[in-house]
């Protein structure tokens, strides 16, 4: 197990490697270059100065370079410092927003609570939907409730996730008025009244989220609770006199569970991007609307960084859920 | 047995096709058939829907004055905020978003199907260009796509014009970006396929590879390759509209229904059902599409057909 570990991890770095030069020569290109955003006004040699201040002066694999070094060194030495109150990073260079002229892992830093509050919520609530529907539509196939089932998870993933939103401020915050449209990521939980004002307008974004993910998390849940109720140690613990309850919940969900829970693993990272859309509805402040601004400002760094860390995301929860599954399988042998 | 009933001709049925029996399979999936119904009334609405259906022609003033006007007999569904007709900005829109499913689809689909029977027929290619389909696999696709169109959007918009350009880039992009399900399928029926005796056959009497693939390997792995065909559509109409969404998709006076629901928003407290029609459009053609796909699926695999 530790072996098969180490070697993915192994495999994991010249893949990282690859997508990191990838995007950062994609994003390169970029015609909007920091270059051109320099009034036409300001002097050439002024202007240089301006780009060498920037690095933008180097070649291409010489900023490469850099930045891995600032991604996989300075910051984490930064980070460190801030812990432990060490001096790690002694002054070096960060990786520097050209909107803020800030440091991005400080945006990131600032964002990221705010995506995991909503996409979290939503994520989790997916689940804890999904679960017992995916159960109760194996257990009883082909009966209303399982049809019912199979139309919502239809509608779940046939319907985008932007749409769905509109539609739900649409009813409830425009016509009911039970819940705020937009997102106040400024309003922090301090009493009662304003831990109920977080939970009302966290309501519409979580509801978008945890039907777009319950769609599909129910029928891989329903599939696999198909599979193993088919098996003949159902039988075997039915024959023994086993209660209904017992042989369901105890022995056939936990074998079905496993398969379940590396799809959950591996849809970690995709809701990431899903969430981009749902944050854009509900102007929700977090990663997503980050990746926004940042594109349509020309904000090279900043793009380079959000777009690696997505990508990160993706190669470590395909190794999470690899891990996992050989953890939770005991069928299950890595040589 | 008595000789009299073994002399009498008996009634042989006709043999049936394959096509036929998938035929007959998909029409017992009661969602499949009322997904095509749908999707093709849908088609006829945006194809000839604007043949059909001619709004009145307006001068500028005239056209301002009938800004935000309710549904009437003139405009069945009122105007939009620069006094247009909206049924036909749907119509129009519906003709874009429906094309880019299927140009993207084709395009996605060729590098699928390229790559997946390389792959399973050349034991050389198969680890690099599996290797590059985990690589795709493993890159963050909306934030790519988002990348790509803010990257190519002007370049491509001056070399074919802003609209052909805008369409080009966007149906590439997502060519590019969602073949690796159908390589990684196409791979293994191809894998399956070499193993099987009317390959050998073939191979034995002397058939270059480029007919094997052509005229034995790629007629046998059309099934699967028709069920994701289908899903790409799907795929491709929702990320379509998901870029004109965000506002990176086409230019404001080009309708498709993304941009029409995006456009709608700001209007979402007077007006919601703007941002509601193109929405419902869209959620009811990739229902349809994919419910198509569910009962394509289930006609074409042999161990459930002729239950």
């Amino acid at each position: 197990m530790l072996t098969f570990i180490l070697r993915r991890l192994l495999i994991a770095v010249p893949t990282l490697l690859l997508i990191s030069l990838a995007i950062f020569l994609l994003v390169d290109l970029a015609p909007g270059s920091p270059a051109s955003q320099i009034p036409l006004t300001v002097p050439p040699e002024v202007k240089a100065k301006i780009l060498a201040a920037m690095g933008a002066d180097q070649p291409v694999l010489v900023r490469y370079v850099l930045w891995l070094k600032q991604f996989f060194w300075v910051e984490p030495a930064y980070w460190i410092d801030s812990r432990f109150g060490t001096n790690l990073a002694d002054g070096a260079q960060r990786i520097i927003s050209y909107q803020t002229r800030a440091p991005v892992f400080i945006t990131i830093g600032e964002r990221i609570p705010q995506t995991m509050t909503v996409v979290g919520a939503g994520y989790l609530i997916g689940i804890l939907i999904a679960v017992p529907i995916g159960i109760y539509s194996a257990y009883r196939q082909y009966s209303w409730f399982d049809q019912a089932g199979t139309f919502f998870a239809m509608m779940g993933f046939s319907v985008p996730t932007f749409f769905t939103g509109v539609l739900l401020i649409v009813i409830f915050a425009t016509k009911l008025h039970w819940f705020p449209s937009v997102y106040d990521t400024t309003l922090l939980v301090t009493d009662w009244s304003s831990f109920v004002a977080q939970i009302r307008q966290m309501v519409l974004p979580v509801t978008v989220l945890a039907l777009f993910n319950a769609a599909t998390i129910s029928r891989y849940m329903r599939s696999s609770m198909l599979d193993n109720l088919g098996q003949d140690y159902v039988r075997t613990a039915r024959a023994k006199g086993m209660g209904e309850g017992t042989v369901v919940l105890k022995h056939v969900l936990r074998n079905s569970l496993i398969p379940v829970v590396t799809v959950i693993a591996l849809g970690i990272p995709s809701i990431f991007g899903g969430a981009i859309i749902t944050e854009q509805v509900f102007k929700v402040n977090g990663l997503g609307a980050a990746l926004i601004t940042a594109i349509n400002a020309n904000d090279i760094p900043m793009v380079q960084t959000l777009t690696f860390i997505f990508a990160a995301l993706i190669v470590l929860f395909n190794l999470v859920a690899d891990v996992l599954y050989g953890v939770l399988d005991p069928r299950i042998r890595y040589a | 047995m008595p000789e009299a009933t073994l002399n009498k001709p008996m009634k042989i049925e006709k043999p049936r096709s394959q096509w036929r029996d998938v035929w007959i399979q998909f029409r017992k999936h009661k969602g499949a058939m009322v997904g095509m119904a749908v999707l093709t009334l849908l088609v006829l609405f945006v194809v000839i829907g604007p043949m059909v259906w001619h709004p009145p022609q307006m001068t500028t003033t005239q056209m301002l004055l009938s800004k935000n006007k309710p549904p009437s007999w003139t405009f069945p569904l009122g105007t939009d905020h620069l006094g247009r007709d909206f049924l036909t900005r749907l119509m129009m829109g519906g003709r874009v978003s429906i094309a880019v499913g299927f140009v993207a689809m084709m395009i996605s689909l060729f590098v699928g199907t390229t790559i997946g029977t390389l792959a399973g027929f050349f034991p050389r290619l198969d680890g690099p260009l599996m290797r590059l389909t985990d690589l795709f696999l493993a890159l963050p696709l909306l934030p790519l796509l988002l990348v790509l169109m803010m990257l190519f959007r002007d370049t491509l918009a001056r070399a074919f014009g802003v609209e052909m350009g805008t369409f080009l880039l966007i149906v590439m992009a997502i060519g590019v970006t969602s073949w690796m399900q159908s390589a990684r399928v196409v791979r293994g029926e191809v894998l399956a396929l070499k193993e099987r005796e009317f390959v050998l056959a073939a191979r034995s009497i002397g058939t270059p590879p480029r007919r094997m693939i052509l005229r034995h390997v790629l007629p046998n792995v059309i099934s699967p390759v028709m069920v994701a065909a289908t899903l790409n559509i799907a795929d491709a109409i929702i990320t379509e509209s998901v870029l004109s969404f965000l506002g990176l998709g086409f230019p404001p006076d080009f309708p498709t229904w993304g941009r029409l629901l995006f456009d709608g928003l700001p209007y979402l407290q007077q007006f919601p059902e703007r941002a509601l029609w193109p929405g419902a459009l869209i959620s009811l053609t990739v229902l349809s599409v994919n419910y198509i796909g569910d009962g394509l699926r289930d006609a074409l695999d042999p161990r459930i057909r002729g239950r």
